[in-house]
């Protein structure tokens, strides 16, 4: 495979022709903060956390692949805002009620809340009115706490490959909907992947929460991506 | 020169914040020696009795008392921070913002298991609930957020050492939480 020479905040770094930015410069020891995005699963650049300025222009790098000569500003102050602004927005824009979510502590919303020191959102709140089903045996899905990054209904599906989880309607009205009949025969596995797969606390596993205690959780001492940075 | 005065309350919330700052060890005998507290449930003082430096808030907004104290607190305070996800984003009792005011109180008076009175309080000595739990920044302006729930004492202890000494705030990792 032939190497590409890209710059991200003036590091050289070689990539591979093809690779998407985030994966080169994951790869490097640069961690360009993602939300939507996860490994293994198609990228759909919902979120926009990860976006850097390409010649100037802002792209998204969890959908973008490198080209020879490309020069990456990710890590600037200017950035760094715009991606704290994205995080606000998705605190008011949900009901994200941290001190009762079994997902705080491990949430990677939370988690970028806290890279960035988000004290206070900068925009207000829209206590938006959301539904909670914990209908289905093995999971169960909140929507007040949902940030829509259809990372479920891309990475979650059954051995045959029909999709459980589906984004239904559109605009302000468009939930993850999950469908009943799949959900019943989820295995314990493909529950505990939902949950994981979800970064925030939309979709639990039942029957299990608060396993690990406080002060041990994944982003009680070391913020999100600093097992990327070199 | 005298000492900075501080005020501090407990709106809507558990009093859980004032525990935090209470959890500062040893450093609560500095505190005393660096400031002043006026109006607070630490000493017990009911009414500003002098303009206050700093005043710290726990909890939101859920009755008009909560309100009239806020406001209060505005006017009688140069500095004003919201301390806790309480008074930051309502918290806990923000949970029943999705839900009506009739149907909240017909929940805890009337229909709830333990209940034998089935009567819905009213009386002009209670405070009037509001239609939903307020963040203090929307109802006055606000100068500072301290997160958590409660807030971690070394983060309560260090943005007002910060702002007594007149620096910007140094933050590390651990004590911004919001849990």
């Amino acid at each position: 495979m032939s190497e590409i020479n890209i710059t991200i905040d003036g590091k050289k770094i070689k990539a591979k022709a093809g690779q998407i930015i985030v994966e080169a410069a994951r790869e490097n020891g640069v961690y360009i903060p993602t939300l939507c995005d996860y490994e293994g699963i198609k990228p759909a650049g919902t979120c926009r956390i990860c976006t850097v300025k390409i010649g100037g222009r802002n792209m998204a790098a969890c959908t973008t692949p490198v080209a020879e000569g490309m020069m990456i500003e990710n890590d600037v102050p200017e950035l760094n805002d715009f991606r704290k602004a994205i995080v606000e927005m998705l605190f008011v824009e949900g009901n994200h009620m941290c001190p009762v979510c079994e997902k705080s502590g491990n949430c990677e919303l939370q988690a970028l809340a806290y890279k960035y020191t988000m004290l206070a959102p900068r925009f207000p709140y829209l206590w938006p009115q959301r539904t909670v089903d914990a209908s289905f045996p093995k999971i169960l899905i909140d929507r007040n706490r949902c940030i829509q990054c259809l990372r479920c209904v891309r990475g979650v599906t059954t051995t045959d490959g029909k999709h459980i989880f589906g984004l239904v309607n559109r605009g302000g009205k468009a939930i993850i909907s999950i469908d009943p009949e799949l959900a019943k025969e989820m295995t314990e596995e493909m529950a505990e992947k939902a949950m994981e797969l979800c970064p925030v606390g939309a979709i639990l596993k039942k029957e299990v929460g608060y396993a690990v205690p406080i002060g041990m959780r994944k982003y009680d001492g070391k913020p999100i991506g600093s097992e990327y940075e070199k | 020169m005298s000492k900075p005065v501080v005020a501090t309350a407990s709106l809507a919330g558990c009093f859980g914040c004032h525990m935090s700052l209470l959890d500062i060890d040893d450093r609560i005998l500095k505190l005393i020696e660096l400031v002043e507290f006026n109006k607070s449930p630490i000493d017990d003082i009911k009414t500003f009795t002098k303009q206050c430096d700093i005043g710290l808030i726990e909890g939101g907004c859920c009755n008009s008392e909560n309100v009239e104290n806020l406001r209060d607190f505005r006017k009688n305070c140069k500095i004003l921070i919201s301390v806790g996800e309480c008074a930051i984003m309502g918290g806990l009792p923000a949970m029943r913002n999705g839900i009506s005011v009739k149907e909240c109180l017909e929940e805890a008076y009337l229909n709830c298991p333990t209940v034998d009175d089935n009567i819905i309080p009213c009386d002009d000595e209670l405070p009037m609930i509001l239609d939903r739990v307020y963040p203090c920044h929307e109802i006055v302006k606000i100068d500072y957020y301290l997160p958590g729930c409660p807030p971690r004492a070394d983060l309560i202890w260090e943005a007002l050492v910060a702002l007594l000494e007149g620096r910007e705030l140094d933050l590390p990792y651990e004590v911004v939480k919001f849990d």
